[in-house]
Protein backbone atom coordinates (compact mmCIF):
# COMPACT_ATOMS: atom_id res chain seq x y z
CA UNK A 1 0.00 0.00 0.00
CA UNK A 2 2.86 2.19 0.56
CA UNK A 3 6.08 2.84 1.80
CA UNK A 4 5.97 5.17 5.03
CA UNK A 5 9.55 5.90 5.01
CA UNK A 6 8.69 8.89 2.45
CA UNK A 7 6.18 10.96 4.49
CA UNK A 8 8.92 11.32 6.87
CA UNK A 9 11.35 12.78 4.91
CA UNK A 10 10.20 16.51 4.91
CA UNK A 11 9.49 16.54 8.44
CA UNK A 12 13.13 15.42 8.85
CA UNK A 13 14.31 18.20 6.67
CA UNK A 14 12.25 21.35 8.25
CA UNK A 15 14.57 23.00 9.87
CA UNK A 16 17.07 22.65 7.08
CA UNK A 17 17.02 26.12 5.80
CA UNK A 18 18.09 26.07 2.30
CA UNK A 19 19.32 22.61 0.37
CA UNK A 20 22.29 22.58 -1.68
CA UNK A 21 22.38 20.15 -4.34
CA UNK A 22 26.25 19.99 -6.00
CA UNK A 23 25.54 17.87 -9.03
CA UNK A 24 26.70 17.69 -12.96
CA UNK A 25 26.08 15.83 -15.39
CA UNK A 26 29.66 14.17 -15.44
CA UNK A 27 32.24 12.91 -12.77
CA UNK A 28 35.57 13.92 -12.32
CA UNK A 29 34.52 17.57 -12.29
CA UNK A 30 35.33 18.13 -8.72
CA UNK A 31 31.90 18.13 -7.35
CA UNK A 32 33.21 16.09 -3.80
CA UNK A 33 35.40 18.78 -3.58
CA UNK A 34 33.57 21.98 -3.91
CA UNK A 35 31.01 20.63 -1.86
CA UNK A 36 33.36 19.52 0.88
CA UNK A 37 35.28 22.90 0.78
CA UNK A 38 32.24 24.66 0.24
CA UNK A 39 30.68 23.49 3.34
CA UNK A 40 33.63 24.06 5.13
CA UNK A 41 33.79 28.04 3.95
CA UNK A 42 29.91 28.49 5.00
CA UNK A 43 30.71 26.73 8.87
CA UNK A 44 33.74 29.24 8.72
CA UNK A 45 31.13 32.17 8.12
CA UNK A 46 29.43 31.43 11.40
CA UNK A 47 26.06 29.19 9.31
CA UNK A 48 25.05 25.70 10.54
CA UNK A 49 26.05 23.41 8.00
CA UNK A 50 25.35 19.87 7.08
CA UNK A 51 26.97 17.80 4.27
CA UNK A 52 25.42 14.40 3.14
CA UNK A 53 27.63 12.40 0.50
CA UNK A 54 24.67 10.28 -1.40
CA UNK A 55 27.49 9.24 -3.99
CA UNK A 56 26.36 5.78 -2.77
CA UNK A 57 28.60 3.73 -5.08
CA UNK A 58 31.75 5.79 -4.83
CA UNK A 59 31.53 8.11 -1.62
CA UNK A 60 34.61 10.68 -1.48
CA UNK A 61 34.03 13.05 0.67
CA UNK A 62 34.90 11.53 3.92
CA UNK A 63 38.49 10.97 2.57
CA UNK A 64 38.95 14.69 1.70
CA UNK A 65 37.78 15.08 5.06
CA UNK A 66 40.09 12.80 6.75
CA UNK A 67 36.86 11.45 8.40
CA UNK A 68 37.12 8.03 9.05
CA UNK A 69 37.03 7.68 12.92
CA UNK A 70 33.44 8.94 13.54
CA UNK A 71 30.46 7.43 13.34
CA UNK A 72 26.84 8.71 13.80
CA UNK A 73 24.74 8.18 17.12
CA UNK A 74 21.25 6.49 17.50
CA UNK A 75 18.63 8.85 19.23
CA UNK A 76 15.03 8.36 17.49
CA UNK A 77 16.73 7.59 14.60
CA UNK A 78 20.45 8.92 13.17
CA UNK A 79 22.29 12.01 14.37
CA UNK A 80 25.31 12.76 12.04
CA UNK A 81 28.73 13.20 14.09
CA UNK A 82 30.65 16.39 13.64
CA UNK A 83 33.65 16.82 11.32
CA UNK A 84 34.99 20.15 11.26
CA UNK A 85 32.19 21.64 12.79
CA UNK A 86 29.90 20.10 9.92
CA UNK A 87 27.17 17.70 10.33
CA UNK A 88 28.25 15.17 8.25
CA UNK A 89 26.61 11.73 6.59
CA UNK A 90 27.90 9.21 4.38
CA UNK A 91 27.32 5.69 3.47
CA UNK A 92 30.51 5.00 4.60
CA UNK A 93 29.78 4.44 8.27
CA UNK A 94 27.86 1.44 6.77
CA UNK A 95 29.42 -0.11 4.16
CA UNK A 96 33.10 0.55 5.65
CA UNK A 97 34.86 1.25 2.63
CA UNK A 98 33.51 -1.98 0.70
CA UNK A 99 32.46 -1.90 -2.47
CA UNK A 100 28.69 -0.92 -2.77
CA UNK A 101 27.67 -2.27 -5.98
CA UNK A 102 23.82 -0.84 -6.04
CA UNK A 103 21.35 -0.92 -8.82
CA UNK A 104 19.21 2.40 -9.58
CA UNK A 105 16.00 0.83 -7.29
CA UNK A 106 18.81 0.50 -4.43
CA UNK A 107 19.89 3.52 -4.46
CA UNK A 108 16.91 4.90 -4.00
CA UNK A 109 16.00 2.75 -1.73
CA UNK A 110 18.92 3.84 0.41
CA UNK A 111 18.63 7.60 -0.12
CA UNK A 112 15.23 7.49 0.94
CA UNK A 113 16.16 5.31 3.93
CA UNK A 114 18.89 7.47 4.93
CA UNK A 115 16.60 10.96 4.73
CA UNK A 116 14.00 9.15 6.44
CA UNK A 117 16.04 8.18 9.75
CA UNK A 118 18.89 11.40 9.52
CA UNK A 119 17.83 14.11 11.66
CA UNK A 120 19.51 17.06 10.96
CA UNK A 121 18.19 19.75 13.39
CA UNK A 122 18.28 23.36 13.03
CA UNK A 123 20.66 23.91 10.15
CA UNK A 124 21.57 26.86 7.45
CA UNK A 125 22.47 25.11 4.61
CA UNK A 126 22.87 20.79 3.97
CA UNK A 127 25.35 20.82 0.54
CA UNK A 128 24.93 17.24 -0.52
CA UNK A 129 27.39 15.81 -2.65
CA UNK A 130 25.51 14.40 -5.73
CA UNK A 131 26.62 10.98 -7.56
CA UNK A 132 27.76 11.72 -11.61
CA UNK A 133 24.75 11.84 -14.27
CA UNK A 134 21.16 12.45 -14.69
CA UNK A 135 19.93 8.90 -12.46
CA UNK A 136 18.14 7.79 -10.17
CA UNK A 137 20.13 10.28 -7.55
CA UNK A 138 18.91 13.35 -9.22
CA UNK A 139 15.75 12.47 -9.72
CA UNK A 140 14.87 10.93 -6.48
CA UNK A 141 16.38 14.32 -5.19
CA UNK A 142 13.75 16.10 -6.95
CA UNK A 143 10.81 13.89 -6.18
CA UNK A 144 11.74 13.55 -2.46
CA UNK A 145 13.74 16.90 -1.48
CA UNK A 146 10.97 19.54 -2.60
CA UNK A 147 13.30 22.54 -1.37
CA UNK A 148 16.39 21.25 -2.94
CA UNK A 149 18.60 23.82 -4.75
CA UNK A 150 20.86 22.42 -7.46
CA UNK A 151 24.93 24.28 -7.94
CA UNK A 152 26.20 22.92 -11.09
CA UNK A 153 29.97 22.46 -11.80
CA UNK A 154 31.17 21.46 -14.95
CA UNK A 155 35.05 21.94 -16.38
CA UNK A 156 36.19 23.71 -19.20
CA UNK A 157 35.48 20.69 -21.29
CA UNK A 158 32.71 20.67 -24.17
CA UNK A 159 32.24 17.38 -23.04
CA UNK A 160 31.75 18.09 -19.30
CA UNK A 161 29.16 21.05 -20.54
CA UNK A 162 27.44 19.11 -22.74
CA UNK A 163 26.37 16.66 -19.95
CA UNK A 164 25.66 19.68 -17.95
CA UNK A 165 23.66 21.34 -20.70
CA UNK A 166 21.45 18.27 -20.40
CA UNK A 167 21.25 18.26 -16.15
CA UNK A 168 20.38 21.85 -16.36
CA UNK A 169 17.37 21.53 -18.75
CA UNK A 170 15.93 18.89 -17.18
CA UNK A 171 16.15 21.57 -14.35
CA UNK A 172 14.89 24.00 -16.03
CA UNK A 173 12.21 21.73 -17.66
CA UNK A 174 11.34 20.63 -14.05
CA UNK A 175 11.38 24.27 -12.93
CA UNK A 176 13.77 23.21 -9.91
CA UNK A 177 15.82 26.34 -8.92
CA UNK A 178 19.10 26.08 -10.29
CA UNK A 179 21.44 28.59 -8.07
CA UNK A 180 24.32 29.00 -10.86
CA UNK A 181 27.01 27.10 -12.71
CA UNK A 182 30.90 26.90 -11.21
CA UNK A 183 33.43 26.28 -13.92
CA UNK A 184 35.98 24.47 -11.83
CA UNK A 185 39.88 23.61 -13.03
CA UNK A 186 39.96 26.43 -15.71
CA UNK A 187 43.64 26.45 -17.44
CA UNK A 188 43.12 28.72 -19.86
CA UNK A 189 41.24 31.87 -20.53
CA UNK A 190 38.09 31.55 -22.38
CA UNK A 191 35.19 32.69 -22.15
CA UNK A 192 33.12 29.28 -24.01
CA UNK A 193 31.70 28.14 -20.41
CA UNK A 194 30.48 31.66 -19.20
CA UNK A 195 28.55 32.79 -22.72
CA UNK A 196 27.11 29.13 -23.07
CA UNK A 197 25.75 29.47 -19.06
CA UNK A 198 24.42 32.50 -19.71
CA UNK A 199 22.90 31.76 -22.97
CA UNK A 200 20.87 29.53 -21.39
CA UNK A 201 19.65 31.85 -18.55
CA UNK A 202 21.20 30.44 -15.54
CA UNK A 203 23.57 32.66 -13.63
CA UNK A 204 27.23 32.02 -13.89
CA UNK A 205 29.20 31.99 -9.94
CA UNK A 206 32.32 31.94 -11.54
CA UNK A 207 35.71 29.52 -12.39
CA UNK A 208 38.20 28.33 -9.89
CA UNK A 209 41.48 28.00 -11.57
CA UNK A 210 43.51 24.18 -11.78
CA UNK A 211 44.82 24.01 -8.19
CA UNK A 212 48.22 22.00 -8.78
CA UNK A 213 48.58 21.71 -4.92
CA UNK A 214 45.01 20.03 -4.33
CA UNK A 215 45.92 16.63 -4.65
CA UNK A 216 48.25 17.13 -2.02
CA UNK A 217 45.56 18.58 0.59
CA UNK A 218 43.23 15.70 0.41
CA UNK A 219 42.54 14.24 3.50
CA UNK A 220 44.32 17.40 5.40
CA UNK A 221 41.60 19.93 5.84
CA UNK A 222 44.14 22.56 7.65
CA UNK A 223 45.95 22.24 4.27
CA UNK A 224 42.89 22.22 2.31
CA UNK A 225 41.96 25.57 3.45
CA UNK A 226 44.87 27.20 2.76
CA UNK A 227 44.97 26.16 -1.26
CA UNK A 228 43.88 28.65 -3.69
CA UNK A 229 41.27 26.72 -4.60
CA UNK A 230 39.61 26.94 -1.31
CA UNK A 231 40.40 30.86 -1.92
CA UNK A 232 38.33 30.89 -4.43
CA UNK A 233 35.37 28.51 -3.35
CA UNK A 234 35.31 31.17 0.27
CA UNK A 235 34.30 33.67 -2.57
CA UNK A 236 31.74 31.65 -4.56
CA UNK A 237 30.53 30.35 -0.87
CA UNK A 238 29.64 34.12 0.03
CA UNK A 239 27.98 34.71 -3.49
CA UNK A 240 25.65 31.45 -2.62
CA UNK A 241 24.76 32.60 0.78
CA UNK A 242 23.63 35.86 0.20
CA UNK A 243 22.01 34.54 -3.31
CA UNK A 244 20.10 31.97 -1.26
CA UNK A 245 19.27 33.47 1.78
CA UNK A 246 18.13 36.37 -0.01
CA UNK A 247 15.51 34.39 -2.05
CA UNK B 1 17.06 3.32 18.32
CA UNK B 2 15.86 3.22 14.56
CA UNK B 3 12.87 1.81 15.47
CA UNK B 4 11.35 5.06 16.44
CA UNK B 5 12.29 6.80 13.30
CA UNK B 6 10.70 4.15 11.36
CA UNK B 7 7.69 4.40 13.92
CA UNK B 8 7.28 8.27 13.32
CA UNK B 9 7.05 7.42 9.44
CA UNK B 10 4.64 5.09 10.05
CA UNK B 11 2.21 7.05 12.11
CA UNK B 12 2.59 9.91 9.81
CA UNK B 13 1.95 8.02 7.18
CA UNK B 14 -0.92 6.38 8.38
CA UNK B 15 -2.45 10.15 9.61
CA UNK B 16 -1.91 11.17 6.02
CA UNK B 17 -3.86 8.67 4.50
CA UNK B 18 -6.71 8.58 7.31
CA UNK B 19 -6.79 12.62 6.26
CA UNK B 20 -6.78 11.71 2.88
CA UNK B 21 -9.64 9.14 3.38
CA UNK B 22 -11.94 11.18 5.32
CA UNK B 23 -11.32 8.88 8.68
CA UNK B 24 -12.03 10.52 11.56
CA UNK B 25 -10.00 7.46 13.54
CA UNK B 26 -8.35 4.73 12.64
CA UNK B 27 -8.98 1.34 14.06
CA UNK B 28 -6.32 -1.40 12.19
CA UNK B 29 -3.59 -1.03 10.97
CA UNK B 30 -1.35 -3.33 8.94
CA UNK B 31 2.48 -3.51 8.87
CA UNK B 32 4.85 -6.06 6.98
CA UNK B 33 8.38 -6.10 8.24
CA UNK B 34 10.96 -7.65 6.49
CA UNK B 35 13.61 -9.77 8.15
CA UNK B 36 16.74 -7.91 6.44
CA UNK B 37 16.43 -4.58 8.55
CA UNK B 38 16.74 -7.05 11.34
CA UNK B 39 13.82 -4.29 13.12
CA UNK B 40 12.79 -4.91 17.05
CA UNK B 41 9.19 -5.88 16.56
CA UNK B 42 8.52 -5.40 20.86
CA UNK B 43 10.59 -2.02 20.58
CA UNK B 44 8.48 -0.77 16.91
CA UNK B 45 5.51 -1.74 18.79
CA UNK B 46 6.15 0.07 21.89
CA UNK B 47 7.34 2.99 20.07
CA UNK B 48 4.20 3.02 17.79
CA UNK B 49 2.26 2.61 20.87
CA UNK B 50 3.64 5.86 22.49
CA UNK B 51 3.50 8.09 19.01
CA UNK B 52 0.11 7.22 18.31
CA UNK B 53 -1.06 8.77 21.58
CA UNK B 54 -3.07 11.97 20.97
CA UNK B 55 -3.87 11.51 17.08
CA UNK B 56 -6.16 9.84 14.70
CA UNK B 57 -4.79 6.50 15.09
CA UNK B 58 -5.03 6.65 19.11
CA UNK B 59 -7.31 3.49 19.30
CA UNK B 60 -5.63 1.80 16.23
CA UNK B 61 -4.31 -1.79 16.39
CA UNK B 62 -1.09 -2.55 14.88
CA UNK B 63 -0.98 -6.30 13.40
CA UNK B 64 2.57 -6.74 12.30
CA UNK B 65 3.84 -9.37 9.74
CA UNK B 66 6.90 -10.19 9.28
CA UNK B 67 8.45 -11.51 6.51
CA UNK B 68 11.58 -13.88 5.67
CA UNK B 69 14.00 -11.89 3.21
CA UNK B 70 14.19 -13.35 0.18
CA UNK B 71 17.21 -12.78 -1.83
CA UNK B 72 17.63 -13.57 -5.82
CA UNK B 73 21.02 -13.38 -7.90
CA UNK B 74 20.97 -11.37 -11.41
CA UNK B 75 23.77 -13.53 -12.36
CA UNK B 76 22.73 -17.08 -11.70
CA UNK B 77 18.79 -16.95 -10.81
CA UNK B 78 19.66 -19.11 -7.38
CA UNK B 79 17.26 -17.71 -4.93
CA UNK B 80 18.28 -17.82 -0.70
CA UNK B 81 17.33 -16.65 2.70
CA UNK B 82 19.32 -13.97 4.56
CA UNK B 83 19.83 -15.32 8.03
CA UNK B 84 21.06 -12.72 10.39
CA UNK B 85 23.14 -15.35 12.44
CA UNK B 86 24.88 -15.84 9.40
CA UNK B 87 26.83 -12.64 9.26
CA UNK B 88 28.89 -10.79 11.65
CA UNK B 89 27.33 -8.08 14.30
CA UNK B 90 29.06 -5.21 12.63
CA UNK B 91 27.70 -6.01 9.10
CA UNK B 92 24.08 -7.28 10.82
CA UNK B 93 23.72 -3.45 12.43
CA UNK B 94 25.19 -1.81 8.79
CA UNK B 95 21.97 -3.78 7.22
CA UNK B 96 19.99 -2.66 10.09
CA UNK B 97 20.19 0.88 9.29
CA UNK B 98 20.92 0.69 5.32
CA UNK B 99 19.51 -2.58 4.15
CA UNK B 100 21.01 -2.23 0.66
CA UNK B 101 24.32 -2.23 1.98
CA UNK B 102 23.33 -5.72 2.16
CA UNK B 103 25.43 -5.64 -1.15
CA UNK B 104 28.65 -5.03 0.32
CA UNK B 105 28.49 -7.93 2.24
CA UNK B 106 26.70 -10.79 1.25
CA UNK B 107 27.23 -12.67 -1.74
CA UNK B 108 25.43 -15.15 -3.87
CA UNK B 109 26.09 -18.54 -2.46
CA UNK B 110 26.28 -20.27 -5.68
CA UNK B 111 28.16 -17.94 -8.25
CA UNK B 112 29.67 -15.45 -5.57
CA UNK B 113 28.12 -12.37 -7.18
CA UNK B 114 27.18 -9.04 -5.27
CA UNK B 115 24.51 -8.53 -8.00
CA UNK B 116 21.22 -10.02 -6.39
CA UNK B 117 17.72 -7.92 -5.81
CA UNK B 118 15.78 -8.88 -2.50
CA UNK B 119 12.99 -9.96 -3.50
CA UNK B 120 10.85 -9.44 -0.21
CA UNK B 121 10.85 -9.16 2.69
CA UNK B 122 13.42 -5.60 2.72
CA UNK B 123 11.93 -2.69 5.65
CA UNK B 124 8.61 -1.86 6.78
CA UNK B 125 5.74 -1.34 4.25
CA UNK B 126 2.22 -0.01 5.30
CA UNK B 127 -0.06 -2.88 3.98
CA UNK B 128 -3.55 -1.24 5.00
CA UNK B 129 -5.35 0.89 6.94
CA UNK B 130 -8.78 0.81 8.30
CA UNK B 131 -11.42 3.15 9.98
CA UNK B 132 -14.23 5.11 10.79
CA UNK B 133 -15.34 7.88 8.81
Amino acid sequence: MADPRVSVIEDRLKKVNKVLSVSSGKGGVGKSLIASTLSLALADKGYEVGLFDIDFTNPSTHIILNAESVSPTEENGVIPPRVRGLKYMSIIYYSSGHVSPLRGVDVSNALIELLAITRWGETDFLVIDMPPGIGDAVLDMIRLVKKANFLVVTTPSKLAFETVRKLASLLLEMRIPIIGVIENMKMRESPFIQEQVEKMGLRFLGEIPFDYSLEEAIGDVNKLLKTMFAQKVKELAEKIALQTLGD
Amino acid sequence: MHEWALAEAVVSTVSQIAIREGLRRVTEVRLKVGELQQIEIEILRFALSELKRSSLLEEAEFIIETEKAELRCRVCGHKWFFRRNEVDEDVAEAIHFVPEIAHAYIRCPRCGSPDFEVVRGRGVWLESVEGVK
